[in-house]
């Protein structure tokens, strides 16, 4: 391999792509060196196992990917947006829409959820950290390398080009020889094992650890749908990993899984990607059903509708989800049994995401609503998701599907689920939650610039491709020509997507200015909200509760303001138990992040010897005595001070 | 922590080594033997079973625990994914187009 090999060479946007990205990492360098922060960075941030802290490095790695994915998403907006038009070519076009879709699902919608997870649930059940602090850090370090590693492919070695779903046979060896479907394999693999690492680990935390009297009826909506969620990761993700290792065995070692010749079978693929596909959609929706539930129940000032039959309906919703994933390939050529089958059972998911939206809509009712930022995106994500799930059970029927498969029309559809049901719960959860994170509240103003251009825009983007897809526009096309007629419908939408973009940069442009201007005075609970995390100091201190809350009730926290059961007693404060900062968990994922890349360019010796760094990091954590350290007393209580005033 | 694991995890061992061993062997017998499919089929299922078992006994902590019914719940899920993951798999790809 020579080096105009290994560097992506010949395209002039590729170029500047590969000149911003050395400068911004000298950048970063001096940066950092410059303001002396190294020390600051390793000891806060890259060692840390602190669950707010790690929370915050996936939202912030999820906001960086929502900008490349975002990036991706324009670039095909204006290929497309005049007939004919030769801004990217097919190939490029291609390797764009792929690294759209991954980037999008796995590096953008899963850290942003997890990362208000891991921020949001230890408070929310009155715990001081997650069950396996150590561990959550190698998720998320896992995570960021293997998202690093799928980053770095368009401009060393060549994106994968075979979509986000990689489907056989154009993701084998024979039709995609580059290193491009390499990186699809290793990189994700990587990163799964961060993501079920981290479905372990919020289970023990939500089973084990709730605060006393919490039972599991008593925990708030977003604890219950994270709890869901971590077991559906735990369900659906191991089947991931098993395809992305024949898929690797495929590609580097010439096996044939998934291949048509030697006996494989390309469908195994289709199959085996869909049982964890159709899953992992409900992964990113069910906890950004528990933000809104949280948010819409707070500034409704009332408590959640129909909480037994939202729990139920989370439950059904799980254990639909592992019996749907025929939907996605009807058209494979299934027999009429199994086509219907998966149809009744893809129909029947829209039951209880029904009776889920009726409760949301009745929590308002007769509610005293506050239309904050927060509010504001959960009052739009219903109507605009209700459009996205009426197509679904449009596209559920088998038969009606053969018109509509793979078209622009099946685009708009998941885009319209996506993006109220995920981007939009993401952005009311940093609004609701951002007081809690860092000491001040985002900026209202600036948020309903933000608000207002990306829903306005989301809705011009998506809302055209409904109608060039019944009009017969199949999805993925680089160019069409001009007698289609699609033009127009589809210069809109390039032109939505320019104000969506203008959206996300009001988003950036309200993190910079409530950064630096925002009141710094916003008390524990700003929101007059319900559940426990607003019981503690914004930002929490790092052992989060003086004293472990007891619970006796749904929204405890609510019901004590209103009995007047507030404050802190002085002999109430005890030593505090909390575990040691750790470098393991970052030497561990770059050493990740070195055998995978050498395993992508297939060059095996390397690999083997770095691989001998993984075990070496397998063996420092099982002899690892580290019991963690003791907060004093003393030092509790002058935290405490600091934001309650003087102890009784 | 270290309360209530003592000594040398043999468990832990011993499952891992017999894991990666029914594996191997799985693979021998496709490799180097030719049994008619349905004879492979019925041993690499009958090892796949056996292989989880170790798994319950040796790492998933099956006898350990107070609550028998979060083991039933566990167990029952478990066997729910397992049918339909593989029975499920198994309709698809051999009934319709892949039939003919």
């Amino acid at each position: 391999m020579t080096w105009d090999q290994f560097f992506v060479t010949g395209d002039p946007l590729i170029l500047a792509s590969q000149i911003a990205i050395a400068l911004t990492m000298v950048g970063l360098v001096v940066l950092v060196t410059y303001l002396k922060r190294w020390k600051w960075l390793w000891k806060e941030w890259f060692t840390t196992v602190d669950h707010k802290k790690i929370g915050i490095m996936y939202i912030l790695a999820g906001v960086v990917m929502f900008f490349r994915g975002g990036v991706d998403g324009l670039m095909m907006k204006a290929q497309t947006s005049r007939p004919e038009l030769e801004f990217l070519d097919a190939q490029h076009y291609d390797e764009v829409f792929t690294t759209h879709g991954v980037i999008m699902i796995l590096f953008m919608a899963m850290p942003m959820l997890i990362g208000i997870m891991n921020v949001v649930i230890p408070l929310q059940i009155g715990a001081r950290d997650v069950a396996f602090p150590k561990l959550n850090a190698l998720s998320f370090w896992v995570f960021f390398v293997g998202a690093m590693l799928f980053n770095i492919s368009f401009v060393i070695g060549g994106s994968p080009d075979a979509g986000w779903t990689a489907y056989f046979p154009l993701a084998g060896k024979e039709f995609t020889p580059g290193v491009g479907n390499n990186y699809y394999a290793i990189a994700l693999q990587i990163a799964g094992i961060g993501t079920l690492a981290t479905g372990v680990n919020f289970i023990v935390t939500i089973l084990k650890m709730r605060a006393p009297g919490m039972t599991l009826m008593k925990m708030p909506m977003f604890t219950w749908t994270a709890l869901v969620t971590n077991v559906i990761i735990v369900a659906a993700f191991p089947i991931l990993t098993v395809a992305l290792a024949f898929m690797t065995l495929d590609r580097l070692f010439g096996t044939h899984f998934f291949t048509v010749a030697a006996g494989g079978d390309p469908m195994l693929w289709l199959n085996l990607f869909w049982l964890w596909g159709h899953p992992e959609v409900y992964i990113v929706v069910l906890p950004a059903f528990g933000m809104f539930s949280e948010v819409i129940s707070t500034f409704s000032r009332k408590n959640l509708y129909g909480y037994k039959s939202m729990v139920a309906s989370i439950v059904g919703i799980a254990f639909l989800s592992m019996l749907v994933w025929v939907h996605h390939f009807y058209t494979m050529g299934n027999s009429g049994a199994v086509n219907s089958v998966f149809s009744i059972t893809t129909m029947a998911i829209a039951i209880p995401t029904g009776v889920k939206i009726f409760n949301w809509l009745f929590t308002m009712r007769k509610g005293r609503i506050k239309f904050t930022n927060a509010m504001l995106w959960s009052l739009a994500f219903i109507p605009c998701f209700t459009i996205g799930g009426v197509t679904g059970v449009m596209l559920a029927m088998a038969a009606a599907d053969y018109q509509y498969h793979n078209t622009m029309f099946l685009v708009a559809h998941f885009h319209y689920v996506l993006i109220p049901g995920v981007v939009f719960a993401v952005f009311a959860g940093l609004y609701y939650w951002w007081p809690k994170m860092f000491g001040f509240k985002l900026n209202e103003k600036i948020g309903y610039w933000h608000f207002w251009l990306f829903v306005i825009g989301f809705n011009v983007t998506f809302m055209p491709m409904f109608f060039v897809g019944l009009d017969g526009m199949s999805r993925r096309m680089f160019t069409y020509s001009a007698s289609t007629g699609w033009g127009p419908l589809l210069g809109l939408s390039a032109i939505g997507a320019l104000i969506l973009a203008a959206g996300f940069a009001a988003l950036c442009y309200n993190i910079y200015w409530s950064f630096r201007y925002a009141s710094r005075d916003v008390g524990n609970d700003p929101w007059d909200a319900r559940t426990l995390e607003w019981a503690t100091a914004s930002p929490p201190p790092h052992y989060n509760f003086a004293k472990v809350p007891e619970v006796s009730q749904l929204d405890e926290f609510w019901e004590n303001k209103k009995a007047g059961i507030t404050g802190l007693k002085k002999n109430e404060i005890e030593e505090i138990h909390m575990p040691s900062n750790s470098w393991t968990p970052l030497f561990m994922a770059v050493a990740f992040g070195i055998v995978g890349f050498f395993l992508v360019f297939e060059w095996f010796i390397p690999a083997a010897i770095s691989a001998v760094l993984i075990v070496i990091g397998l063996i420092l954590n099982s002899f690892d005595y580290d019991h963690g350290y003791h907060v004093s007393v003393e030092e509790v209580e002058e935290t405490e001070r600091k934001w309650r005033g003087d102890l009784k | 922590m270290s309360k209530g694991h003592k000594g040398f995890p043999w468990n832990h061992v011993i499952g891992f080594f017999l894991s990666i061993a029914l594996t191997i062997f799985a693979v021998l017998m496709v490799q180097y033997t030719d049994f008619s499919k349905s004879t492979v089929m019925f041993i690499i299922g009958t090892l796949a079973i056996l292989q989880a078992a170790i798994q319950l006994f040796m790492f998933m902590h099956i006898t350990e625990g107070k609550s028998g019914v979060i083991n039933i719940i566990n167990i029952t899920y478990s066997v729910f994914l397992a049918v339909v993951i593989v029975v499920g798999s198994i309709w698809i790809l051999t009934t319709g187009h892949a039939a003919h």
